[in-house]
């Protein structure tokens, strides 16, 4: 008969290794990122990148594109996912967007001069 | 106009006192005339506000000591590259007294904490080069203009005075930068410099401003160890010298120069510079780096400070004397000073829209 309070317990073994499934440790994943491009002469596109996938992209670009008036497309890339992008440099207008719009602001990350 | 700096008499009182100064610890440069070294610019080159409560006593306390010093680290981080900002204030000031508009309160000012920070920043600032020939010429406009404020020492309303001034208009535009940040008003206001046992509240029973006890707190913490006050060195770093070449690639001349100063690789270096401005370019034969796209000075500064808070200082104890190691394809910030470990993320160049000829793309 084993008493019970003397056997070894790890109290970590059903965790397992916090980090060991994910494999993006140290990655930028859960953030979203606003990017500025130069293009040629003082044009500029503005990229945002990583949004969560609760947010239907589509209807968000609608809503950049009537708010900030300027032109934008949904990009599909293979490595980094849906991609929006605007003409024109509206870094501060989608992150005070997002954020006002319930996005915590430690997940929207800016990018840029 | 209330946005312009007040004119108050504590501010007064105190360059009375400093005029006395004639040993300054700042060198040919600073002029004993100008009433500089005790404030402190209360901006930073990103218009954020420093609070002024405890950088005006550190002060005092090491001219007191005639120790130099420097000032906490935070501020010495955010005046980093502080010249760019700085310079075009010190532009206006000339242009104020242009105008004739000697008494006009809002000059001294405005001067002084400009001058304060330029007191700072030969001690331990690397781009005062620019600012020293500037500075020189200000200093005898600055004395007429400190005489004539002592003339007119009785008017201690702000707004009366301000209002008696000749050239608002001017004025107001040109210390638009001054301006913006709310707190350099409050807190010239308020006399930090009080003793302990003679506070200004003692007297009238209003509520103690946090200025006030924030510089009271300093006044004890330094009494209480002297040793706090010759603490951390600022850390410098030259400002980045970007030249244009063509109409569409910019040079980034000292590179190296910088990458030298913060321990890091170049290539690091240059690769975050790129992720971030999410542009292309090269390493020339001359070790400058040219850049892809038209970039000023100001946006380079401000990629490179991004790149100093997350890759140069320790986020523990702030300094930045810290190692980058690469250990399995992670890179670990090693402090020097302090050893604390952390690993910091890598660096992500981002989605890259298609830019240009579409064409071109396809055959390179």
């Amino acid at each position: 008969m084993s008493v019970q309070n003397l056997n070894v317990h790890d109290p970590f073994a059903e965790d397992g290794d916090p980090l060991g499934d994910s494999q993006d440790v140290g990655s930028q994943a859960d953030y979203i990122h606003i990017r500025i491009q130069q293009r040629n002469g003082r044009k500029t596109l503005t990229t945002l990148q990583g949004l969560p996938k609760q947010y239907d992209a589509k209807k968000l670009l609608k809503e950049f594109k009537k708010e900030f008036a300027c032109n934008g497309t949904l990009v599909d890339d293979e490595k980094m996912g849906q991609v929006i992008q605007l003409q024109g440099d509206q870094r501060s207008k989608i992150s005070t967007f997002l954020i006002d719009n319930g996005i915590e602001k430690d997940t929207v990350k800016v990018h840029g001069f | 106009m209330s946005e312009e700096p007040m004119f108050d008499p504590s501010l007064k009182k105190r360059k009375k006192k400093q005029v006395q100064f004639t040993v300054d610890p700042l060198g040919a440069d600073a002029d004993p005339t100008a009433p500089a070294p005790e404030t402190i610019d209360d901006t930073t080159t990103d218009g954020a506000v420093v609070d002024l409560g405890p950088a005006t006593t550190h002060e005092r306390m090491k001219l007191n000591g005639e120790s130099a010093v420097k000032s906490t680290e935070e501020d010495d981080f955010k005046a980093m590259f502080g010249d760019s900002k700085k310079k075009k204030k010190k532009k206006e000031i000339p242009l104020d007294f242009g105008d004739d508009s000697g008494t006009s309160t809002p000059v001294p000012a405005a001067s002084t904490p400009d001058a304060g920070a330029l007191g700072e920043a030969i001690e331990d600032l690397d781009f005062s080069d620019l600012k020293k020939k500037k500075k020189k010429k200000k200093a005898n406009l600055d004395m007429e203009a400190f005489e004539k404020e002592l003339k007119s020492s009785s008017a201690t309303d702000a707004d009366a005075d301000e209002d008696a001034d000749p050239t608002p208009a001017v004025d107001l535009d040109d210390d638009a930068d001054l301006g913006d940040d709310p707190f350099a008003n409050s807190s010239g206001d308020v006399p930090t410099s009080v003793s302990i046992g003679n506070e200004a509240w003692l007297k009238s029973d209003r509520d103690y401003l946090y200025p006030e006890l924030l510089g009271r707190f300093y006044e004890l913490l330094h009494q209480a160890n002297p040793a706090l006050l010759s603490s951390s060195k600022r850390y410098t770093i030259a400002p980045p010298s970007i030249h244009r070449e063509g109409t569409k690639k910019t040079i980034f001349a000292n590179v190296t120069d910088i990458c030298k100063r913060m321990h890091r690789q170049p290539e690091h270096v240059i690769q975050f510079l790129f992720s971030e401005m999410g542009t292309t370019g090269s390493v020339d034969g001359n070790g400058q780096l040219v850049i892809k796209g038209r970039f000023q000075q100001k946006q380079v500064e401000n990629v490179l400070r991004r790149y100093i808070v997350e890759y140069v200082t320790c986020k523990t104890c702030k300094s930045p004397d810290t190692l980058l190691t690469k250990e399995n394809r992670i890179f670990f910030m090693t402090c020097e000073s302090c050893g604390s470990r952390r690993s910091v993320n890598t660096i992500k160049s981002g989605f890259q829209a298609q830019v240009g000829k579409r064409s071109r793309t396809r055959v390179g």
